[in-house]
């Protein structure tokens, strides 16, 4: 076998094994650390052994079996240096089956402890990326902007938490499980967004190490998760927003909204994928959550092939259904912009206007604004409106598409 | 394993006997479901005293050890297998009493 072939058969594992094998340690050692470490150390001997001695046929069960071996000869070294046995072990569930419609897997477990509430949610969101997802404390850093010491106590710190707080190691019953979801797919979006519109200077405009990571662990909940139709919603809204991410930035690093791009670099594979998981929540009948609704959004946008055949009635339909589950300012912005298509820029402005208590700080509030006026031909308004949207985004390519926007103004 | 389960308050002024009965009631169901190991309300913070005696003589400051708006009120002791049995508790405590809560283990 080839070096690239070990490498890629690595790789792989790494996907496919990472989350198993953390969360059977997690099981048996009821200690997140334990775990992570002996999986840890796993990984590194596959990195050394894997390629003088080939890789096993089941690189999982062989990454289970020396991550088990590395555990032990951790707790024995812990134990030498005269450490109290640990008292405070994880608890996990009585309840072997959890709840109807949920697969059994350690990796659910570990994904409801990553992500429980009683963490601050920066903390879930890294605490998830390194426990589920594999990454390293430097990935983890990087992708959050912030100094890997920083991060590496913030995760430090979530452990000590979950150990001295006592956060159960198990799926949540049957009563607490739709929020307890809502919470875990609010960390996976939140992933998605930092990826998909990238903060700060500096950064790539889209991160799709991070979109791609947020699908993958989708996926993976959707897997465990089958009968939630949220979670299917979200993965659907993510592959229909994933499609858009090449023709999303222009070659001079510019954004390109939605209306102006060019619809034939959209992925035809991830639309297609969308648009069926649309269809299927659809025929499910049952009234769709925020997700679902969002993924259903997309769906109208990306079914037109030319931006004049988009069916704005639809979408502002589809806004007021969600509008009515959730009245954050945020989607009445977003639906004033499809109220301006369907009824004109001069109706949409004054439903944005009723909106500036709540975002005046938030630089799509500002963006919008500006792009109405604009419309209007109110130069001088729109003109101070993309003054203040430029000075809140912290997105690379959206500051350069504003300030075009604004100088090209008459 | 045990919880602190301390009631912030920020207002001035004691329970009213609305909040009291509830307390009650949901005291009665901690001890009912093996919970209860303890609980009580607190005098107003000015009432208490701070005391220093690492040195040679037991220093004496009136009021309480911080100054802030808000301040412990009283506080239960509950047994709890989790985190999470223990939040739900402390969730209906703060209903019972009408106050913020915060729920820490103890060691």
């Amino acid at each position: 076998m080839s070096a690239a072939a070990v490498e890629e058969a690595i790789t792989q594992a790494h996907h496919e094994e990472w989350a198993r094998v953390v969360a059977a340690l997690t099981r048996r050692f009821g200690d997140l650390d334990v775990a992570e470490e002996a999986a840890a150390e796993a990984f590194a001997t596959a990195v050394g052994r894997w390629p003088a001695d080939g890789v096993p046929a089941n690189p999982g069960a062989w990454l289970t079996t020396t991550a088990n071996r590395k555990a032990i000869d951790w707790i024995r070294r812990e134990n030498k240096r005269g450490d109290k046995q640990k008292d405070a072990q994880m608890l996990c569930g009585d309840d072997p089956s959890g709840p109807p419609g949920v697969i059994d897997d350690d990796r659910l477990r570990l994904i409801f402890t990553c992500c429980h509430p009683a963490l601050a949610i920066q903390t879930r969101v890294a605490l998830t990326l390194r426990m589920v997802a594999g990454l390293t404390v430097p990935e983890i850093a990087r992708a959050f902007l912030v100094r890997e010491t920083t991060m590496e106590r913030r995760i430090t710190r979530a452990k000590a938490k979950i150990k001295a707080a006592r956060i159960p190691y198990r799926v949540p019953s049957a009563e607490d499980l739709p929020a307890r979801v809502s919470g875990v797919l609010a960390v996976l979006f939140l992933v998605f967004n930092e990826g998909y519109l990238a903060t700060g200077p500096g950064t790539d405009p889209v991160r799709h190490d991070l979109t791609a990571e947020a699908i993958r662990l989708t996926r993976l909940i959707r897997a465990l998760l089958p009968e939630d139709g949220e979670v299917v919603g979200l993965l659907a809204l993510m592959l229909l927003t994933e499609a858009r991410r090449t023709a999303r930035v222009s070659a001079s690093g510019e954004l390109v909204t939605l209306i102006e791009q060019d619809r034939g670099t959209w992925d035809a594979a991830l639309l297609a994928e969308g648009h069926r998981l649309v269809r299927e929540r659809l025929a499910a009948r049952v009234a769709p959550g925020r997700y679902q609704i969002l993924a259903a959004i997309s769906a109208v946008h990306t079914c037109a092939r030319d931006v004049r055949d988009t069916d704005w009635s639809q979408v502002v339909a589809l806004y007021n259904q969600l509008i009515r589950l959730d009245q954050s300012p945020i989607i009445a912005l977003n639906r004033a912009v499809a109220v301006a298509e369907l009824d004109g820029p001069e109706v949409a402005l004054a439903a944005v206007d009723r909106l500036e208590d709540k975002l005046a700080s938030y630089h799509a509030y500002h963006a919008t604004r500006a792009d109405l006026l604009r419309r209007l031909d109110r130069g001088d308004q729109s003109r101070a409106a993309y003054d203040k949207a430029i000075e809140l985004a912290g997105n690379t390519a959206e500051i350069a598409y504003l300030t075009r926007r604004r100088d090209q103004l008459v | 394993m045990q919880y602190l389960v301390s009631v912030i308050d920020d207002t001035a002024g004691l329970a009213t006997p609305d909040e009291d009965a509830a307390i009650d009631v949901f005291n009665d169901r901690l001890k009912a479901e093996g919970h209860w190991v303890f609980a009580g309300g607190l005098a107003a913070p000015s009432s208490a005293t701070v005391i220093d005696n690492r040195g040679d003589e037991a220093m004496f400051t009136d009021g309480p050890f911080l100054e802030s708006k808000e301040y412990l009120a009283g506080f239960w002791i509950i047994e709890a297998p989790d985190l999470d049995v223990a939040l739900k508790l402390a969730g209906e405590g703060s209903k019972a009493c009408n106050r913020k809560i915060e729920v820490r283990p103890f060691l």
